[in-house]
């Protein structure tokens, strides 16, 4: 019996999760299409399937059957290599997300989580800080200027919002008083969600994550318009596909985090305690699927709705908005946590207001800033990093 | 178990690989990679003996290390980008002159 | 012949030949690949160590940032051409490799000798089994015992901040 609790079960849960990731990507492929479509005012890919399902799936097999380019100017090892390296990190971070509670089968307990690990959280932003690397790899190896200026943007970007990543987790972790991932859902669903009480920092931690997806208001790395594709300007057929599927991935396990931070995770209001321990298992998995799938729409709708920064103005907006927000955070929490003794109201009260006071104060100094600026000259000066390394 | 003397012997060899890089190589970049090597092994070091000691002092030691490092690194970098713009080189042996 | 053993020979030899590979590798960029799996396995062996934290710290600060620091500005220098002009001969190359073999043996001499002497404090020569400190225990002895060169930590850091500002903006004067 014990050989099927520490082996079968683990496996049986890493294979359900890995192709649930995997047929998440190809749903969410298909719905970018089609949300983009109904928001864009026209029907986006409607002809394989019904309803232009199966698209993803003829789309896969394009890329399979397409000829394996590997350019003659490239660094081959490194250039094989790369796509590898991005994808690898998006698929092992969602080892550790808990996404249910816990079902009885067989006589026994099984939590629906691959691994609770108590430096869970830890655990996530080391494995996102490896993101970057099949970014700069690739870049870097396809021997092109306009994919060394998408790595070197890329790299540049994702320093800059790891930083607001990472720190706004803190005032989480400080109220659930774990690094556990499962401790941290449990807490939320005996009290309150997160993000009523870490609004700010909610708001800073959704961002930074939407920048270190490289999706569209953040998606300097692959500006088509300025650098062709950017990073895999060099890449085609399995290779690009890997480069794709990575970058829903990272969606996809993002928005799991993000639920499971700071949206209580599998918890919607005494919901996931309904019926038996079989059922009450299977509803709590249900409704952090949910919560995640409307998370995802989020950034699709985002995608499509805002255009993408200037590379000054990411790095602005990064470090003087997002940090500072980050910050306060932190200090307002454990400030309150001790003045108000442990009030959630009032942390979470305190928050937005300090939140609110530290961007008037950024955002005054930046105008004040910036109008000594344009009296001098109207034109802003962008330096790309590396253009003159290149040339 | 494992005997501490497994991980100090490591933690020396990784150490001399450390020292032999930054003697061989010219590259300033590389050196300071090497600098990087030896830090780490100090680190290992450094949590083999807190294990060893069943003290949780050695850990510490070990994150301000790498604060250090942190820091050490941006200087460093920071030094050779501007080196590099000023004689378009980073090879330690070219750049010799006090003044530029 | 225990899971230990074998977990600590994989990683220690995987960090050997990274470490290696860092100083023989001819492109900057091999070499910061290199590095980053030293670190891995080198974070490899905190987790045998029983120091998850510091194994997490480990790849969050120098796989996650220093590295990508690193690879950064390999990149905006492109250095790929001149990474082995005026290397060593190999005369001189001989010499340092023979003094680095002479100190890692002065250094294994040292760390063995020092193990097996009952008067040094490190006497336990066996690794205490079953001491994975928790999370809680290294933050109360840092914000309470340490908290003096915590506090100076972070002054280096403001420290190193305000010196890479200060370095690029000279730089950019004097191009102006």
């Amino acid at each position: 019996m014990n050989l099927l609790i520490d082996i079968v079960i683990p496996i049986v849960k890493i294979l359900i999760i890995a192709h649930m990731l995997i047929i998440g990507v190809m749903v969410m492929i298909w719905s970018e299409r089609r949300v983009s479509g109904w928001i864009q005012d026209r029907l986006g890919p409607n002809r394989v399937g019904p309803q232009g399902l199966l698209q993803p799936i003829a789309d896969g097999i394009k890329f399979l059957f397409k000829e394996d380019l590997i350019p003659n100017h490239v660094d081959k090892p490194l250039y094989v290599l790369a796509p590898a390296m991005l994808l690898v990190p998006a698929m092992i971070t969602v080892a550790v997300v808990p996404f249910g509670s816990s079902i009885q089968l067989f006589g026994e307990t099984i939590i629906l989580q691959i691994a609770d690990i108590n430096i869970g959280v830890l655990y996530i932003l080391a494995i996102t800080s490896l993101g970057v690397y099949g970014v700069v790899i690739g870049a870097w190896a396809s021997n092109n200027k306009y994919s060394l200026l998408g790595g070197l943007r890329s790299s540049a970007q994702m320093i800059s919002y790891e930083l607001t990543l990472g720190l706004s987790i803190i005032g989480v972790l400080m109220l659930s008083e774990s690094l556990s991932l499962r401790q941290i859902a449990i807490t939320q669903g005996e009290g309150v969600w997160n993000c009523f009480i870490h609004l700010p920092a909610f708001l800073a931690f959704t961002t930074a994550m939407y920048a270190e997806t490289n999706r569209l208001p953040f998606d300097l790395a692959e500006a088509e318009q300025e650098l062709v594709a950017g990073y895999h300007t060099e890449y085609s057929s399995m290779k690009f596909a890997m480069f794709f599927m990575a970058e829903y991935m990272n969606m996809i396990v993002g928005s799991a985090v993000t639920v499971t931070l700071f949206l209580g995770g599998w918890h919607f209001f005494g919901l996931e305690n309904m019926g038996g321990p079989l059922w009450s298992g299977l509803i709590s998995f249900a409704i952090f699927f949910v919560k995640t799938a409307i998370f995802l729409f989020v950034f699709i709708w985002v995608r499509w709705t805002l255009p993408r920064f200037r590379y000054d103005q990411l790095m602005n907006f990064g470090w003087k908005f997002l940090l500072p927000v980050a910050l306060t955070s932190i200090v307002v929490t454990g400030t309150l946590w001790i003045i108000a003794d442990g009030s959630l109201l009032w942390i979470g009260i305190g928050n937005v207001i300090a939140a609110f006071i530290v961007i008037s104060i950024v955002a005054g100094i930046f105008m004040v800033d910036n109008s000594k600026k344009t009296t001098v000259d109207n034109t802003v000066e962008v330096s790309l990093p590396g253009l003159d390394a290149i040339e | 178990m494992l005997s501490i003397e497994y991980y100090l012997i490591l933690s020396a060899l990784l150490f001399t690989i450390g020292v032999i890089g930054v003697l061989i190589r010219r590259n300033a970049i590389i050196i300071f990679m090497c600098i990087e090597l030896m830090l780490n092994a100090a680190n290992l070091a450094f949590v083999a003996i807190s294990r060893s000691l069943g003290q949780v002092e050695g850990q510490l030691f070990v994150f301000f290390v790498m604060a250090v490092a942190a820091a050490e690194v941006a200087i460093g970098l920071a030094i050779i980008v501007s080196v590099f713009k000023h004689r378009e080189t980073i090879n330690v042996d070219e750049i010799n002159s006090l003044k530029g | 012949m225990t899971a230990e053993h074998i977990f600590f020979f994989i990683f220690g030899g995987v960090s050997l030949i990274g470490a290696i590979s860092v100083i023989s590798f001819r492109h900057p960029i091999y070499s910061a690949l290199a590095l980053i799996v030293t670190f891995f396995a080198q974070a490899g062996l905190f987790v045998l160590l029983g120091a998850h934290f510091v194994a997490a710290v480990q790849v969050i600060v120098y796989a996650g940032a220093i590295m990508v620091l690193f690879l950064f500005v390999i990149m905006l220098l492109n250095l790929g051409t001149l990474s082995l002009k005026g290397a060593l001969s190999g005369k001189l190359k001989g010499v340092a490799i023979l003094l680095g073999i002479l100190l890692a043996i002065e250094g294994i001499y040292i760390a063995v000798t020092t193990l097996n002497n009952p008067n040094t404090a490190v006497a336990s020569s066996e690794v205490a089994a079953d001491t994975s400190y928790s999370i809680e225990e290294i933050g109360e002895l840092l914000f309470k015992d340490y908290l003096l060169p915590f506090e100076v930590t972070s002054l280096i850091l403001l420290a190193a901040l305000i010196g890479v500002i200060v370095l690029v903006k000279r730089g950019n004067q004097q191009e102006n």
